[in-house]
Parts: C-alpha cells; sequence; structure tokens
C-alpha cells in the first residue's frame, strides 16, 4: 500500500490540474475577455432588416471587435428591428455620425455590425443612437435586382 | 407462445433490474451525509478513479485533438475558411467529444476497477465481514467509491477537453499553418461560457452514471470468479450504451 501522503498529494495535483483546465476554458476559449477590463456604454441602431444577426454578434470598427450585440427586438411602432450594442469603454471616440451596417463574415461566418467612422466631433455616448445604418443584404432581394436589370437590358435591346 | 413468454420474461427481469438500481441509488444517497464525515476514504477515490485514469485521459486527449485539427483542416479547405478550425474543433469537444470519450474511458478505466474491487470483495466475504462487525458496507464501501467517481468524472472532463484543443492547436496551427491569430479569435468568437458549463454538466451526469452502474454490478455480483469477470464487462457495456443514450438526450434538451 501507498503512504498516504502520496496519494494525498497527487490526488491534489490531479485536482488543481481539473480546476486549471476549467480556468483555462473559461477565460481563454471564451469571449469575456473585453467585458471584463473597463466598463461599457450601449448604443442603438434601428434598422429595416438585421438578415440573421444574433445577440452576441460582435460590433467591429476597421475589423477590430470592439463590442457585442447586447439584445435585438421589434419595435411595432417604427416597424423596424432595434439593436443594442454594448462597447467597451476604451473605444470612447465614435462620432455621432457613424454608419452601422450588417455585414458577413466570410462564406460561412454568422453577421456582424460593421461601423464606419463619421467625421463629426462629436462622440456617441451612453443611451445614443446611430443615426446612419445599412441594412444586412438579402440575397433574394439582390437576385431580385439583378434580374430585374438583366430583362431590363434586354427589353431595351428588343426595342432598338 | 413461448416466444412471448421469453419476451414478456425478458420485460420483467429489466424493469426489476431498474428497480433495483433505483432502491440501490437510494441506499446510497441515503447514506452520502455520513460518508462525508470520513473524508480520507473519498480523497482515497478520487485518487484511485481520476488521478490514476489522469495519464490515459491526457494521452487519449491529445490524439482525439490531433485528429480533429486534420479532419477540420482537410473539411474547412475546401470551403476556403480553415480559419474556422479552432471554432468547429473547440465546439465539438467541449459539447460532445470531451464528455463523451471521457466517459468511455472514465467506464473502461475507473469502472471496471471500481465493479471489480467490489465485487471482489464480495466474492472474498469481506463485505459480509464487515456486516458482521456491524459496519455498513453500503456507507464503508460504496458511497466513497460513488462520490470519488462522480468528483473525479467532471475534472477529468475538462482536462480531456483543454489537452485536446492543445492538440488541435499543434496539427492545426503548427503542423498545417493556419493562422494562429485568426484560429483563437474565432474560436474566442464563437465559444461562450454557457457551452463550457454544458460539456461540464454532461461530465457531471455521465460520472453519476458510470459510477452508479460500477459500484451497483460490483456489490450484486454473483460471488465467484465467473461472476466478478461478468460484473466487469456489464459494468463497460451497460455503461457506454447509458452515456451515449444520455448524451443524445442532454444535447436535445440543451441545443
Amino acid at each position: 500500500m501507498r503512504s498516504n501522503r502520496a496519494v494525498e498529494l497527487s490526488t491534489g495535483l490531479f485536482v488543481l490540474l481539473g480546476f486549471a483546465a476549467l480556468f483555462f476554458l473559461v477565460t481563454q476559449i471564451t469571449n469575456r475577455e473585453y467585458l471584463t477590463n473597463g466598463g461599457s456604454y450601449t448604443v442603438q441602431a434601428q434598422f429595416e432588416n438585421i438578415g440573421t444577426l444574433k445577440p452576441g454578434a460582435a460590433v467591429s470598427m476597421a475589423g477590430v471587435t470592439i463590442g457585442r450585440v447586447e439584445s435585438i427586438r421589434y419595435d411595432q411602432s417604427i416597424y423596424k428591428a432595434v439593436v443594442d450594442m454594448r462597447i467597451s469603454s476604451q473605444f470612447n471616440r465614435i462620432p455621432v455620425d457613424s454608419d452601422a451596417s450588417i455585414m458577413t463574415a466570410g462564406l460561412l461566418g454568422g453577421q456582424y455590425i460593421g461601423i464606419t467612422p463619421g467625421g463629426s466631433e462629436e462622440y456617441l455616448a451612453d443611451g445614443s443612437r446611430i443615426e446612419f445604418v445599412q441594412d444586412a443584404l438579402v440575397l433574394e432581394n439582390l437576385i431580385n435586382q439583378l434580374v430585374a436589370s438583366f430583362s431590363q437590358r434586354s427589353d431595351s435591346k428588343g426595342d432598338n | 407462445m413461448s416466444l412471448l413468454r421469453e419476451i414478456v420474461e425478458n420485460l420483467r427481469s429489466f424493469v426489476a433490474t431498474v428497480g433495483a438500481v433505483a432502491l440501490f441509488l437510494m441506499r446510497t444517497l441515503a447514506q452520502v451525509p455520513r460518508a462525508l464525515t470520513r473524508p480520507g476514504l473519498i480523497i482515497d477515490q478520487i485518487h484511485n478513479a481520476g488521478a490514476l485514469s489522469l495519464v490515459i485521459i491526457m494521452t487519449c486527449g491529445l490524439f482525439v485533438g490531433g485528429v480533429l485539427g486534420l479532419q477540420g483542416y482537410d473539411l474547412l479547405q475546401r470551403f476556403g475558411s480553415e480559419d474556422a478550425l479552432g471554432t468547429a474543433a473547440a465546439l465539438a469537444l467541449i459539447k460532445e467529444l470531451g464528455p463523451v470519450v471521457t466517459a468511455l474511458l472514465f467506464a473502461g478505466r475507473a469502472g471496471t476497477a471500481l465493479a471489480s474491487e467490489i465485487g471482489l470483495m464480495r466474492a472474498t466475504d469481506q463485505l459480509s465481514a464487515m456486516e458482521m462487525m456491524a459496519v455498513d458496507p453500503v456507507r464503508r464501501v460504496v458511497v466513497p467509491r460513488f462520490i470519488g467517481g462522480l468528483i473525479a468524472m467532471p475534472l477529468l472532463t475538462v482536462i480531456f477537453i483543454a489537452i485536446g484543443i492543445f492538440g488541435v492547436q499543434v496539427v492545426g496551427v503548427q503542423l498545417l499553418g493556419v493562422d494562429a491569430a485568426s484560429f483563437w479569435s474565432q474560436m474566442r468568437a464563437a465559444v461562450e461560457v454557457s457551452d463550457v458549463m454544458e460539456g461540464l454538466i454532461k461530465g457531471v451526469v455521465f460520472g453519476f452514471v458510470c459510477s452508479l452502474i460500477a459500484v451497483y454490478e460490483g456489490y450484486t455480483a454473483t460471488p465467484t470468479a465467473e461472476g466478478v469477470g461478468r460484473a466487469t464487462t456489464r459494468t463497460v457495456v451497460i455503461s457506454a450504451v447509458l452515456v451515449l443514450i444520455f448524451n443524445y438526450m442532454l444535447t436535445a434538451v440543451m441545443l
């Protein structure tokens, strides 16, 4: 029989290793890191169509993630989707006339919000709203437009 | 007619076994508070079920992660999105492969050891001797092993997942040349803390199932060499089947 001390030592090592692995998974593999350092503020944007945007999607500027989509709800009085975005407070100089558009990351990627800075000297603060928005591209609409423009062209050719 | 009778008979014995396991579980759970007053016994069992399974769990985690890296890369590069390798492999490991493979290994390594140990105690009349000395064998033998397995299994699961992700990283980033920055950042963007919790919950449930089957089979083993052998085999088979069935149900509930 092995001495009690050796058993306790290896058991302790095993338990510590387990918790270290859990700590690694929770801190290094998941996406909490930017919310833990410093605070954050919330801005709002209203879209006609959000496509497949989901809460938790990235909000990015120049490709760098600066926040997350906090919530998405449908406002019946204006017939639009209202998107709340939580942005890390270290990025506190986003002009009020910035442009928020819903974009797609790669072929298989999910949708995210890309913010293009405007030229104003005033900056977005907690609770403010981004006025300039661009809706998600809906593939069906895109194809419809394409087909329409093709058929228009062939019509005008037929006239000549 | 005899076929029908046989089916009914089998069904009856199945229901009776389920009932016996449930009663045994009640008996075990009733003794948990008193068993907790002797933590030394439980620590010994965490050592047996957990620390001694560590090497096999870590080796298997590394290779399962590595093969995920190879297959994931081969599949994703057809769509030009090999950057998503981290996301795909991490989610697969955290939600399915980690808990299930760990549970199967746990049943094979720790479950069989538990069943044969308790079965041998039964075969060599050690359990009867305890009863003679007014020591409840369930409290002294079964409960510490059950709790030890219950604690060890989730810890083994997270270790398996962490090592597995390391294995994916070794193969994907270092051998096949996936960009390290996008590998990690896409993984971070996609994996939520709730996903890790899902894997952990599965680990706890599978630990419960495997430990219960192992101690039940050992405790009720026929007290012969053959009986102990059969109990050990049944432990692996029943644990594996139940783990896969529970995995489906848990996934359906939590997805």
